[in-house]
């Protein structure tokens, strides 16, 4: 596990997540993360060689749909409402560029 | 040139279901935009994924028929990154284990011309793997607009190993591949509609060495002749950098169709950190393995194989069974009509010649030709042509006026040629007649022909088949009108 | 009539049949109440009151015509603001999704409507349910109805506070590390967490996947059954979603109670424990013993690394979940972008509130690129540490009896500063998250300071029908479930 002295890359991580944090968040987080991630230092104490990761809180497997069978689909209203810009039924965003 | 080029392939084929991967909205393509799409596609909160178990089972058919050993499980990472086309600004996929592991591609290299055959070889994959297709993004001068029916479409990965080293063997692979997935009825693999991209993974080394260069890579090839192209254009982008003793910097890179030329996607690379995590949402599912079993036998034949049983059984010519194989919907017409009669080369040679001709010239301009399911065409009415012509009948001239007529009625040969009234005049004494007609009346061929100018005796046969409007039989002619000739001596 | 609003369903439905009552009265009485008190309170985010009369007034015309749905047809459930109702706003209690109405019912809502009840409002919460207190909400903090300058707890507060406070009769909360029973305790009323797939989680707006589940807050225990025999059931929309046969938990209770097994584990009643706290749960315990139950100590020797666990696991499910709050196809978008990547990191800059950036921030960094094996997936491990601690617990005993809470409520602000220590006050809640297990929260007491204490009762997977038996013994033998806050 990392050591706490490695501390937090704020502005990676907030790119990552694309979040605009102001410079006085960056620094209250900052600080506070890194007491958090001491506190996750917990973790080290306890040997977890040969145990199993545990992704789903039950093992429920083989769920699925069958039959392939088409169901309802939305009016295109729905989508033309809720967004915050759209135009031909279709959402309008800034130009992307690749 | 000292270099060699080493080319990985992975290519994106949508899985052709009715419905969307994790929910039961439907796709199909050319719909109004946004008109596909539920809850679950648009990613609104609260809504969940649930999978849709045919698309599972259509890419293990995928694996199956490319050779793939499946997984045990089918398991769902989230692919964590920011885009507007993806809803959840996560894609579902399988990053740690792909549904599919391994497996090969026969590929046909090009022969020294377009009618010999090529060598054959194998080409390695690393593995398939599902994942959501996105939504597509169009762009204005202004600004961009997304449409989402689009998303959620179930999109298989097939990656290769890095073993393609050329542009026509890239070329091979993708016709190859598209090949298999369409007979097995997978995808479509319409590039142009977007049922398949390529991308392609480029670097260079020195001639006989072992380790890979760096590469680069080219994204959204989106016609075969994109990917030659690309990759010709990339080679010698990478050769002139190594001769110049500078190096190639890993990049991934766009191909420009118009201009021909490629460019660097980000001038900055961002880094690729996607955080894959297991989706706690869906469960893992594990793969019966008696229905991968009878997945495996209900396979269809691999085109290639057909395409050697066409050779080795019917003694087709390969200029034949390269036309037929390309096609399922084709080689399986040719086999139905040779079950109603057998007489391969000319069933064979009727579907590659006329009907192909027939459905080119009768496709709206500037669409891909009609499919024989588009038309009236039936398998008996070639195996009935054919029997007509062999047995006398019709003359082979007048089988293409049939063809023509069947092909647009719908009506059967025998149909056409009772109708029509086109069967051969048989009628000898009237035949004989008109044959001492034509050698009074031609004293100048017929002397030419006596000197050993066989052709000359066509000129005789002209007005016959005028006047009998081309019911006689050719062979019958030849024979009756020599035996006059030789009898007038 | 006055006091319909605190009435049990039992009764509500014996006068709703005797025509004592309408529906619509009833509705009535708890929009008055609710006018009356909610200044004070703020236990709603939104409220249709014209919505909730017209349902009301249908459950009157079924009921005349004889078709009335069963116990649940005209009693009006709040509903946490995280549960999709279709047409109603839907907003988690956060700017980001302002102006936002879901198209469709999450499948819960569908069950009580199919039920008959009468979906009542809005209730507030902590944004995108993560928080303790219900102060992180963008639409004002809910106070807790015994002590207004405390908080009702999290992140479902405003259905602990209501149903408290008489605002509802019962109410739908969710639970992602204690967020149902941690209130409930808080409010002195009972509030459960189901069995991990025994609720569908569709229409549930996602926190934690592998750790969300809806559960009922009501001032007795015979009223969360009933809710919760209402809204179980496999869900084909859920793929977590359990095949279990259906169970009839009410009426489970009227059937004399087994003397069960019940767990101490030692680890939950060492430090940081206020003292009150524990001698009203130690003193449950030992009336427990006296009534016929067997108490036997136990150990879940990794319960102090349920905190870390449950942050690593819960902070990146949700960094993930709600990535889906861009700007582009709903929620907020800022007005200041102008490029792609502008409308995605401004809108969510805006959009969002603190705590919910702290642990989007937290969870993107624990699954980046060089640290996901020593947070997330070694997390991961540990909790199947944490599950089979429980499973080796209950090869010995029924259920496991622990405080919900360190502490009683607090005060408002007390901890807003420091996120660590507002963390730990989920110690006793989140292991039952992680082992996917059920667990309730009943009051057993009351400080000096007339607020209430809640015990928590663990059971194994499906083991609802024993902690609902066990609570409802020791209610039915003690007054607490009649307290009511002096507003």
């Amino acid at each position: 596990m990392p050591k706490s002295d490695k501390k937090i890359n704020i502005d990676y991580v907030a790119q990552l997540a694309r979040l605009e944090l102001s410079e006085e968040d960056k620094s209250k987080l900052s600080g506070q993360l890194n007491d958090i991630l001491v506190y996750f230092e917990k973790l080290n104490s306890v040997n977890v060689e040969g145990i199993e990761p545990m992704a789903h809180a039950h093992k429920v497997d083989n769920v699925w749909r069958e039959g392939d069978e088409p169901g309802a689909v939305f009016s295109k209203d729905i989508l033309n409402k809720m967004a915050p810009e759209s135009r031909e039924d279709q959402v309008v965003v800034p130009k992307v560029v690749e | 040139m000292k270099y060699e080029v080493v080319i990985g392939l992975e290519i994106h084929v949508q899985v052709k279901t009715k419905t969307k991967m994790f929910t039961a909205a439907p796709y199909r393509y050319g719909a109004d935009p946004n008109t596909l799409t539920d809850a679950v596609v648009l990613g609104l909160p609260g809504t969940l994924p649930v999978l849709n178990y045919e698309a599972i089972e259509r890419c293990a058919q995928l694996g199956l028929m490319l050779g793939c050993e499946i997984a045990e499980v089918c398991k769902w990472d989230r692919k964590n990154y920011f885009y507007p086309d993806s809803p959840k600004n996560y894609q579902l996929t399988q990053n740690e284990q792909p549904l599919c592991i391994g497996g090969s591609v026969e590929i046909e290299l090009p022969g020294a011309a377009r009618n010999i055959e090529g060598t054959h070889r194998w080409v390695q994959l690393n593995r398939i793997h599902l994942e959501e297709d996105p939504g597509k993004l169009s762009h204005t001068a202004f600004d961009s607009l997304i449409d989402f029916n689009r998303a959620g479409v179930p999109l298989a990965e097939i990656v290769t190993e890095p073993d393609l080293y050329s542009s026509e063997e890239a070329v091979a692979f993708l016709n190859a591949l598209r090949n298999l997935i369409t007979f097995a009825g997978i995808s479509d693999c319409d590039m142009e509609k977007g049922q398949m991209r390529c991308d392609a993974n480029v670097s260079l080394r020195i001639k006989g060495s072992d380790v890979l260069g760096t590469r680069t890579e080219m994204k959204n090839l989106n016609s075969i002749s994109n990917v030659r192209a690309s990759i010709e254009y990339e080679i010698k982008r990478q050769a002139k950098i190594l001769e110049a003793g500078e190096s190639v910097i890993q990049e991934t890179r766009r191909w420009d169709a118009t201009k021909n030329v490629s460019f660097s996607l980000r001038s900055k690379e961002e880094a690729h950190d996607y955080r894959y995590f297991p989706d706690p949402d869906l469960m893992p599912v594990s793969m019966d393995r008696k229905r991968i079993e009878s997945l495996r036998e209900a396979l269809p034949e691999r085109p290639f194989d057909r395409q050697r049983r066409y050779q080795e059984k019917y003694f087709l010519p390969y200029t034949i069974t390269s036309v037929l194989c390309a096609d399922r919907e084709l080689s399986d017409f040719f086999e139905s009509a040779l079950s109603v009669y057998d007489s391969p080369k000319a069933i064979a040679n009727y579907i590659v010649n006329d009907l192909l001709r027939e459905l080119s010239a009768n496709s709206e301009v500037g669409d891909s030709a009609l499919l024989i399911s588009d038309t009236k065409m039936k398998a008996e009415f070639i195996a009935e042509l054919v029997e007509v012509v062999e047995s006398g009948i019709i003359s082979k001239q007048i089988a293409k006026d049939v063809f023509s007529e069947m092909f647009h009625s719908g009506d059967s040969p025998k149909t056409i040629i009772e109708k029509k009234d086109l069967s051969q005049n048989n009628d000898d004494s009237a035949i004989e007649s008109l044959c001492l007609e034509a050698i009074a009346n031609n004293p100048k061929a017929v002397a030419q022909y006596k000197e050993g100018n066989a052709k000359a005796i066509n000129a005789l046969k002209g007005p016959i088949m005028k006047a009998t409007k081309g019911k006689a039989n050719p062979a019958t002619l030849d024979a009756l009108l020599q035996k006059l000739i030789q009898g007038s001596e | 009539m006055s006091d319909l609003f605190y009435s049990d369903i039992a009764s509500l439905n014996q006068g709703l049949e005797s025509k004592a009552f309408s529906a619509v009265e009833l509705m009535q009485s708890v929009i008055d109440r609710t006018d009356a008190v909610e200044l004070k309170i703020n236990a709603f985010v939104d409220r249709d009151v014209e919505d909730a009369l017209k349902q009301g007034r249908a459950s009157d015309e079924r009921r005349a015509r004889g078709e009335s749905l069963g116990p649940f047809d005209g009693i009006p459930v709040g509903i946490k603001d995280i549960l999709a109702v279709k047409d109603q706003s839907l907003r988690c209690a956060s700017k980001m999704l302002e102006g936002y109405h879901s198209p469709y019912d999450a499948t819960c809502i569908t069950k009580l409507k199919e039920a008959g009840a009468i979906i009542w409002g809005r209730l507030n919460m902590d944004e995108f349910a993560m928080g303790s207190s219900t102060e992180n909400s963008a639409y004002g903090f809910t106070a807790n109805p015994w002590n207004l300058d405390c908080i009702p707890g999290g992140s479902s507060g405003g259905s602990a506070a209501a149903v408290s406070a008489g605002e509802a009769i019962v109410s739908l909360g969710t639970d992602t590390g204690g967020s149902i029973r941690q209130p409930a305790a808080f409010c002195g009323v009972v509030g459960m967490k189901p069995t991990y797939g025994l609720v569908s989680r569709y229409g549930l707006v996602a926190f934690a996947s592998s750790l969300d589940q809806v559960g009922p807050l009501s001032r007795n225990v015979k009223d969360s059954a009933l809710l919760l025999e209402t809204i179980t059931g496999h869900d084909p929309l859920d793929s977590t979603s359990l095949n279990q046969p259906k169970v009839n938990y009410s009426s489970a209770l009227d059937q004399p109670t087994k003397k069960m097994t019940l767990g101490v584990p030692k680890e939950f009643f060492q430090q940081g424990i206020d003292q009150e706290v524990k001698e009203a749960v130690e003193k449950a315990i030992a009336w427990y013993g006296s009534k016929g139950y067997a108490i036997e100590e136990i150990s879940l020797p990794h319960s102090e690394l349920c905190v870390p666990v449950y942050y690593i696991i819960a902070t990146a499910e949700a960094s993930s979940n709600l990535a889906r709050f861009d700007g582009v196809r709903y929620s907020h978008r800022s007005k200041d972008a102008e490029n792609m990547l502008e409308l995605f990191s401004k809108s969510r800059g805006e959009g969002f509130g603190e705590e919910v950036k702290r642990r989007i921030i937290l969870g993107t960094y624990v699954l980046s690129s060089g640290y996901y094996d020593a947070y997330y997936l070694r997390a991961q491990k540990v909790r199947s540490l944490i599950r089979q601690d429980f499973e080796q617990a209950f090869t010995k005993v029924d259920a496991i009896i622990t405080p919900t809470s360190p502490t009683p409520a607090f005060q408002r602000g007390e901890k807003n500063n420091d996120p660590l220590a507002m963390y730990l006050n989920d110690i006793y809640t989140i292991s039952v998250n992680l082992a996917g297990l059920p667990a309730l929260s009943l009051p057993v007491g009351m400080t000096q300071n007339d607020l209430p204490i809640g015990m928590q009762v663990i059971g194994k997977a499906f083991g609802e029908s024993d902690i609902l038996s066990i609570a409802h013994d020791f209610e039915k033998n003690h007054e607490f479930k009649n307290m009511r806050p002096k507003i």
